[in-house]
């Protein structure tokens, strides 16, 4: 009788995998996708191939080049899930470097070099997007708008999308068309009631569009968190303290704010709730920890679209945040079993 | 009304917990089954928490079934009782269930078949008789909780006194998957469950009495309440939700009271107990029909046997037999593991019997139970911090094992965590968290053993310490106590030796009992006085004032005694050696020896106490006692020299008359006195240094320590003159042969080199100690006063003394044995001249010294008129002429050594002597005008320093520079004419 020798626990919950988990990160996007899809064209497709492209590639090749097993780690779909999240991220018609750019230096700079799967700092994915989006701020800002808004009344077919991502297309520009962030953001001296009557990118189709995109991207957040894979408390947090920045703000200065409304259903709002501030890797571990964290980037998110220089601030406020992880990791320990209250900080030597 | 409150209990809830496949009904399709008698019960010694029972049987005993074969070994600890009647067939280690796979000592029984019971002998009065008997009854039933742990119930009731109980919980929750058997029991075993329920409320006397049992368990729920409701009992039922680890201690209670276990401290803390079903239906066992703890009931499940089942099954039977019964398919079996599947451990072998916690055998095959996936990268996902019921951050955790950081750990609450393995179960890395916990915790726990253990090594050196310290002590005081007894016992012996010349044989046999008879009481006074010694030493170490001087008196007291004895000891033993020694004139040296032998000793010893004393005068400048101490020692020490000055005198004077032996006596003597003087000498040090230390710091006993320091160098002096005395003397003895004594005067002439050297030493302190005196700024008139001057001249003296003795002495053999030995001579005579050598070096040195001083008192400031009063000056001179008169000697040595080397060259000596004294002519001269150029840079120096004193320094140097010439002439006319006279040759 050769018996199995290990220590207890003898069993484990079937089939829940680390690479389950990623594949139902990147199933939960599909509504977005398809949303951004049946808005933008075929760009955010296409995307979508050239990042999970690259990213195979470049996580197999640094994989290989650091001696790790290749194909073991590249069937957690960590990479892909990457991949996924910077190809929905990136505008639909950027040019295919640009995601190359973005993906390899997320896989290989911000995720392989820091010691792989679970050891790396930051969010990949928003450091491949912050990445491309200081070093190539054209093309990043280029967003197609919906096809009533535009002039040339149509989206991009699947040829013209190909060329544009991989060419040139001359007649893009009738394609693309400031995002309502973008809109707002530039309204100048423009007061918010006027702008709002008067930029296009503020008007009712555009503003559906992202309404529509960001409700993609909650209903997968939402059954993310069904699937008990995310838990509330990051995104509550963060769309919470969003709608609070906004609702104070525009509670004494309506005239130059934008309603909370339009916040929480414009730009990464949703999806930056549901699907970057969640990364677990570079998130905090506590419940309490993740509430902090979330309202930490919800108000900075917040504090980027109005006060800095970029239209959307999550990607900033999701890396901002990282940096601050591992503190609030320290400051939010739950109360442990027996133990009147939590310990905080990290106080070595004292009573235990 | 109490059965309406029986079925609201409430039910809290606690955090995390986690819901793995339940896998309870296959074992509960089969009733209760009951195998056969196995061929052996293998009953370990160890089935409880706490030390191994003692078995009462022997290999080869009869036991009745229920008889007890082992007893309980010490407080936490256990009975053991035959399982069966049968025969005890060994006592021998073997395999036993437990996570660690070892074996442990077991008590093999071979049943006989025929179940004979011991006669049963219930507690029909548990009611009545006090809870301790009952308690201590529970005990001697074996009865522990069966649960898991095997806590010894007894213990366990005891501790739960320590707070009034507001719950008595008992625990049915039975969250493990697979197992049942804890369900059967209370199907099978409802009334006894309640009666024993009842008994524990009795002994325990709870506010309340809950049942916790997961909702799983619909029979035996409803079995339960029935019985309740029939009984009209206070115990209520709680029905908890379905999910691990609800059975656990911790969390039922939080479950039943919403209360929490502080860490690290116990349920009766908060005034719970728990008890296990299995341990409630053992206590109505034990009680009320007088069955000790025999069986159990245990489940039988997993996929690899065809009848999983639940059993009640007797202590010591192996798995392998239940495993039979239970047509177990080896093929299927990859997994055979004790207890459940999250807390469970692996079986090596089916051999093992079961004991009284064993609650579960799961055979299970590969596709129920498969190896582990390969552990991935942690996510920090949170899954298990989710599941986490100790509300612990396991992915913290897990990091810090890997990294070792074992205080980050600890700080994170590691030691919380009950090892339920929630979090490795929902891991979706399939990270073994459990395992790196256990070997972090294992980890800590080891440092904080070698911690624990590194103390005790501390404190038990310092104790060590401590204790050879007062040893030290006491042996002083022994010592100070013998040397008394002793010094007074060498002059009695003296004494005694002369006068007793004829005494009879017969006296000395009664003389050995009665100095017996003292020898007893001298060692018990003595070992009174090491208590009184050691009681001081504690007092003075804790400064009890009062009972230092009343200890010190009767210390001083019992000191005296035994010198009184041992006085009377001394004379006894005096007189008996002394009779066989005067009758052979060939061996009276020996005892003189002997006590010279004994007298050095002393010296030595009292110079060694004298010593410790100035070393404490040192650091206590301020102590009249010490002081007092220390002048007695000395005058003892002096006493002690004049006797062993006497004794060698009188060996000396016995050498002269017996021929034979004399001279290994006299070397002997020779080397005993040298050590002497060089114990001396060494205390003359040690009173230099306490001088300057006390110099230092400015102390007023300096006085009194120079005191001492004169009396000491008085001392050595004292020594080598007796050192030298008989040296004069053992030539004279034997004037025949000349090459032992040429190897005595060798001796002779290295002590005195010694001396010399000694002496010189001492010079160099005195000029240092002088030198001290005047950095620290005293005038040149204290420093006068100061003895220290007058003692470097004394000094001084005393060494061109050593250096003319020397001198002679070194003539002295080479005239006695030129004609026998001239070889020897020669030797000797090279020997003396190199010694002369080396104490021109140092005249020199001495002179360059002086020199120095002059220069120092010059920077100084003084005037020149002061250095001029100064005896340094005058020293110079002297020095210089002492150099110039060793020199001479040198030469004149040097022709002597010349002479039995060139017997024939006599005429050539007289060419030789004057060339030499030529020679050491220019030497001295050449000195004399370096002297007087440094002088003259000397005073240039000054000239540019004091301006004002500018006429008076040009005067000098213009004189100096007269000097200076008239010493080059001089130079230069004796080189002159050495050179004519080498010209002439």
């Amino acid at each position: 009788m050769a018996l199995l020798r290990i220590t207890s626990p003898h069993t484990q919950r079937a089939g829940r995998r680390t690479s389950w988990v990623m594949q139902m990160v990147i199933l939960a996007t599909i509504p977005g996708i398809v949303v951004q899809t049946w808005l933008f064209g075929w760009g955010t497709l296409i995307n979508l191939m050239i990042a999970c492209i690259t990213a195979l590639l470049s996580e197999a090749a640094i994989l290989a080049v650091r001696r790790r097993a290749v194909g073991f780690f590249l069937k957690d779909y960590s990479a892909l899930l990457t991949a996924v999240l910077l190809g929905v991220a990136l505008p639909p018609v950027v040019p295919w470097w640009v995601t190359v750019t973005a993906v390899a230096f997320a896989i290989i700079f911000a995720k392989q070099l820091y010691g792989g799967l679970g050891n790396n700092p930051f969010n990949p994915a928003m450091v491949g997007y912050a990445i491309v989006l200081v070093s190539f701020p054209v093309p990043m800002s280029q967003w197609l708008g919906v096809q009533s808004m535009i002039p040339a009344g149509e989206t991009l077919s699947f040829m013209q999308s190909l060329q544009a991502i991989f060419h040139h297309l001359p007649v893009i520009d009738s394609y693309t068309m400031a995002t309502p962030l973008d809109g707002f953001k530039h309204k100048d001296l423009l007061d918010s009631q006027a702008a709002f009557s008067s930029i296009a990118a503020l008007q009712g189709p555009s503003l559906n569009s992202w309404l529509w995109v960001n409700a993609a991207y909650l209903v997968g957040g939402l059954g993310l968190i069904w699937l008990r894979i995310i838990t509330w408390h990051t995104p509550a947090a963060l769309l919470g303290a969003l709608l609070v920045m906004a609702g104070v703000f525009h509670l004494f200065d309506p005239s130059n704010t934008a309603t909370p409304f339009f916040q929480l259903t414009t730009g990464a709002a949703m999806f930056g709730a549901f699907f970057i501030a969640t990364d677990p890797v570079s998130s905090c571990t506590s419940n309490r920890g993740r509430l902090i964290y979330g309202a930490g980037i919800g108000i900075l998110i917040y504090i980027i679209r109005s006060w800095g220089g970029y239209p959307d601030g999550v990607a900033f406020g999701v890396l901002l945040m990282n940096f601050s992880a591992p503190l609030i990791d320290y400051y939010t320990q739950p109360r442990t079993y027996g133990h009147k209250k939590a310990k905080t900080g990290l106080k070595v030597g004292e009573d235990n | 009304m109490q059965a309406a409150k029986l079925q609201t209990a409430q039910v809290f809830s606690f955090h995390g917990g986690i819901h793995p496949p339940e896998n309870k009904t296959q074992s509960l399709q089969l009733p209760l089954g009951k195998p056969s008698l196995p061929n052996e019960l293998i009953l370990p010694l160890g089935q409880h928490i706490g030390q191994s029972s003692r078995p009462l049987v022997k290999v080869g005993d009869k036991v009745l079934k229920g008889e007890t074969i082992a007893i309980n070994n010490g407080f936490l600890s256990s009975f053991l009782h035959a399982p069966t009647s049968g025969t005890i067939a060994a006592i021998e280690e073997r395999l036993i269930a437990h996570p660690s796979g070892l074996s442990d000592l077991c008590i093999i029984l071979a049943p006989d078949g025929n179940e004979t019971w011991t006669p049963l002998e219930p507690l029909d009065n548990w009611q009545d008789i006090s809870k301790t008997d009952v308690l201590a009854y529970l005990s001697e039933m074996g009865i522990i909780g069966m649960g898991g742990a095997g806590f010894p119930t007894q213990v366990k009731l005891q501790g739960a006194h320590k707070n009034p109980l507001t719950h008595f919980i008992i625990n049915a929750a039975e969250c493990e998957p697979y197992i049942t058997a804890d369900d059967m029991l209370i199907r099978e075993k409802t009334l006894e469950l309640v009666l024993g329920i009842e008994i524990l409320q009795h002994l325990v006397e709870a506010d309340n009495i809950v049942i916790g049992i997961e909702d799983n368990k619909p029979t035996a729920i409803a079995a339960l309440k029935a019985i309740l409701s029939e009984r009209n009992s206070q115990i209520q039922i709680a029905v908890v939700p379905t999910k691990y680890p609800s059975g656990g201690e911790k969390q039922l209670i939080q479950l039943l009271t919403g209360k929490e276990v502080p860490s690290g401290q116990y349920p009766a803390d908060i005034g719970v107990l728990c008890q296990n079903v299995g341990t409630c239906v053992a206590v109505h066992d034990a009680i009320t029909l007088g069955k000790p703890l025999i069986s159990r009931f245990t489940t039988l499940t997993g996929d690899a046997l065809k009848a999983p089942q639940n059993v009640e099954v007797l202590f010591g039977t192996p798995v392998a037999h239940l495993l039979e019964y239970a047509d177990f398919e080896p093929k299927k079996l990859s997994r055979l593991i004790m207890g459940g599947p999250m807390m469970g451990y692996t079986l090596d072998s089916a051999a093992v019997p079961i004991v009284k916690t064993s609650n579960c055998i799961l055979a299970a095959s590969k596709k129920e139970l498969p190896a582990p996936a390969p552990e991935q990268a942690c996510i920090r996902c949170g899954m298990c911090e989710q599941a986490c019921p100790a509300s612990l951050l396991p992915q913290q955790l897990l990091w810090f094992s890997k990294s070792q950081e074992f205080e980050k750990a600890e700080h994170h609450n590691l030691f919380d965590c009950i090892e339920c393995g929630a979090c490795s179960y929902v891991c979706p890395s399939s990270i073994p968290l459990v395992q790196y916990y256990r070997h972090s915790k294992s980890s800590i726990r080891e440092a904080r053993e070698a911690n624990v253990k590194s103390d005790l090594a501390k404190q038990r050196f310092e104790a060590r310490k401590a204790r050879q310290d007062a040893e030290a002590a006491e042996k002083e005081a022994k010592r100070l106590a013998r040397q008394k007894a002793s010094s007074n016992k060498a002059t009695d012996k003296k004494k005694a030796a002369p006068e007793k010349a004829a005494p009879t044989a017969a006296a000395a046999p009664a003389t050995t009992d009665e100095s017996k008879k003292l020898k007893v009481d001298i060692a018990i006074g003595k070992s009174k006085l090491k208590k009184l010694q050691k009681q001081l030493l504690e007092a003075q170490e804790n400064e009890h004032v009062e009972e230092i001087n009343n200890l010190q008196l009767q210390v001083t007291d019992q000191e005296k005694a035994i010198a009184s004895l041992e006085e009377q000891l001394a004379q006894m033993t005096s007189a008996a050696p002394d009779a066989p020694a005067t009758n052979t004139a060939k061996a009276s040296p020996a005892p003189v020896s002997d006590e010279l032998k004994k007298a050095k000793v002393d010296v030595a010893l009292i110079g060694v106490k004298l010593k410790k004393l100035q070393k404490q005068l040192v650091e206590t400048p301020d102590d009249q006692e010490l002081k007092d101490k220390v002048s007695a020692f000395e005058t003892d020490l002096k006493a002690a020299q004049d006797t062993v000055s006497k004794l060698s005198e009188s060996t000396q004077a016995s050498t002269n008359t017996a021929a034979a032996e004399p001279k290994a006596a006299i070397s002997d003597e020779l080397k005993k006195l040298k050590i002497d003087a060089a114990i001396a000498k060494a205390a003359v040090k040690k009173v230099e240094k306490a001088l300057k230390k006390a110099e230092e710091i400015n102390a007023p006993e300096i006085e009194a320590i120079r005191q001492q320091l004169q009396e000491a160098q008085q001392r050595a002096d004292e020594l080598e003159k007796t050192l030298a005395n008989p040296e004069a003397a053992a030539p004279k003895a034997a004037p025949v042969k000349a090459e032992p004594e040429t190897n005595v005067d060798a001796d002779a002439a290295k002590k005195r080199k010694i001396d010399l050297a000694i002496a010189k030493a001492g010079i160099k302190k005195a000029e240092k100690n002088i030198q001290l005196l005047k950095e620290q700024g005293k005038d040149e008139a204290e420093i006068n006063a100061s003895e220290w001057p007058s003692k470097l001249k004394e000094a001084q003296d005393k060494l061109a003394g050593l250096e003319k003795e020397q001198a002679s002495e070194a003539t002295a053999p080479s005239v006695a044995t030129v004609t026998s030995a001239p070889i020897a001579t020669a030797n000797i005579d090279a020997d003396a001249a190199k010694k002369r050598k080396i104490d021109l070096a140092i005249a020199k040195a001495g002179i360059k010294k002086a020199e120095k001083n002059i220069q120092l008192l010059k920077d100084q400031g003084k005037d020149e008129s002061e250095i001029e009063a100064s005896e340094w000056p005058k020293k110079l001179i002297e020095a210089q002429q002492k150099l110039a008169a060793l020199e001479a000697e040198e030469s004149t040595s040097a022709t002597s050594v010349s002479t039995p080397v060139e017997k024939t060259a006599a005429n050539s000596e007289a060419k030789v002597e004057p060339e030499m004294d030529l020679a050491t002519q220019i030497k001295k001269e050449k000195i004399a005008v370096a002297l007087a150029k440094a002088q003259i840079n000397k005073l240039n120096k000054r000239l540019e320093s004091s301006p004002e004193e500018a006429d008076n320094i040009k005067q000098e140097i213009v004189a100096t520079e007269q000097r200076l010439q008239s010493a080059e002439t001089l130079l230069e006319k004796l080189i002159h004419s050495q050179t004519n006279m080498q010209e002439n040759r």
